[in-house]
């Protein structure tokens, strides 16, 4: 099931060619975007580095989730909604970009990851609360969430390049069939 | 006056390198936004314990060491992908204002970050009154969110 003809209607609502054609309100969501990066990933770096017992070692575990989790919890908020605004600005282009799509997957992963570890050895964390390196899982979860973010920041960032859209025919077949792109036969063009 | 300068710059080999290739552009900013986001980290979890957010139960001083070595090294590779973008768009950026202004809160925020603040950050509770540790800390937020916005703003100006 292809989401084409919901992202191709979407294009067509006010709000998204009034979000598109806007002469400020565009980079200002996208700024906004950008900056909330170091309030919700400058933080979950910060307690990545602490579950691979790099920095903070001193500082116990649930003090780091109780004093930086609001600021968290509240930088993704605002990521989440730009982010969704700056899709419904765009959204067939979006949709058939590699790397858009390259970013939900690991987005998807990120999550899994969280997920995974909530409700595994940080169900056990006041076995490990203090400890100034954490146990292996509690480490392979923050090395995990740091690769897959850097993946998500550097195929967001490249959304933004237009190398493998669909309307630049010819593209490899991979990247039209990762990317989604509708191509008329050869014979058609 | 400074257009000779920027001019010079934009023919040099490493400068003509990153803007012929179509990739290199794309591919430093991409480091510089992950620079950014550990540097705002760096940045915000001083500022807000400043301001009595955040890390609280920590001392000031404490959690000023702990992300220092994180604040320099993500600023050197801030400066470092950040003239590489520069020295392929130097003559973009002679024309454009919000470079200008980057520069100047940079060069404001860096001086700050080295001297009042560090200096406030690591003497902290007991030697400063609080009101000075919040003054110090909206002063940090104010110039480096102009960093960023005015940063984010010179690739909309074209």
């Amino acid at each position: 099931m292809s989401l084409l003809p919901f992202c191709q209607w979407l294009a067509g609502t006010p709000g998204s060619i009034a979000l598109h054609e806007s002469l400020y309100m565009y980079p200002l969501v996208e700024s906004t975007h950008v900056l909330t990066l170091c309030v919700f990933l400058g933080f979950a770096v910060m307690w990545d580095l602490r579950l691979l017992g790099v920095s903070f070692t001193n500082v116990p575990m649930t003090q780091l989730k109780q004093r930086l989790g609001l600021w968290m919890t509240g930088g993704f908020v605002v990521m989440v909604t730009t982010g969704a605004m700056l899709f419904y600005a765009i959204p067939v282009r979006s949709y058939q970009s590699i790397w858009f799509r390259m970013k939900v997957v690991a987005l998807v992963l990120a999550g899994l990851n969280a997920f995974v570890f909530h409700r595994t050895i940080d169900r056990r964390i006041e076995e490990w609360d203090t400890d100034p390196v954490p146990p292996p899982a509690a480490r392979l979860a923050g090395a995990r969430s740091l690769v897959l973010w850097t993946i998500i920041v550097i195929a967001g960032r490249m959304i933004a390049y237009n190398w493998f859209d669909c309307d630049k025919q010819p593209q490899r077949p991979i990247v039209n069939a990762l990317a989604g792109c509708v191509v008329p036969a050869e014979g058609l063009r | 006056m400074l257009l000779p300068y920027f001019q010079w710059i934009s023919n040099t080999p490493v400068s003509q390198a990153i803007g012929h290739s179509s990739w290199a552009f794309a591919v430093i900013e991409s480091v510089h936004l992950l620079g950014l986001a550990v540097i705002g980290g760096a940045v915000l979890i001083v500022d807000l314990r400043l301001l009595g957010l955040g890390l609280r139960d920590q001392p000031v001083a404490r959690v000023a060491r702990e992300v220092f070595p994180w604040f320099v090294g993500s600023l050197i590779v801030m400066l470092v992908t950040g003239i590489g973008l520069f020295m392929s768009e130097a003559i973009k950026c002679y024309d454009s204002r919000p470079f200008w202004v980057k520069m100047a809160s940079l060069l404001l925020a860096m001086i700050f970050a080295f001297t009042v603040r560090r200096k406030v950050a690591l003497a902290a509770e007991g030697h400063v009154r609080p009101i000075w540790l919040k003054v110090v800390a909206v002063v940090s937020l104010a110039l480096w969110f102009a960093v960023g916005a005015s940063g984010r703003w010179i690739g909309f100006s074209a």
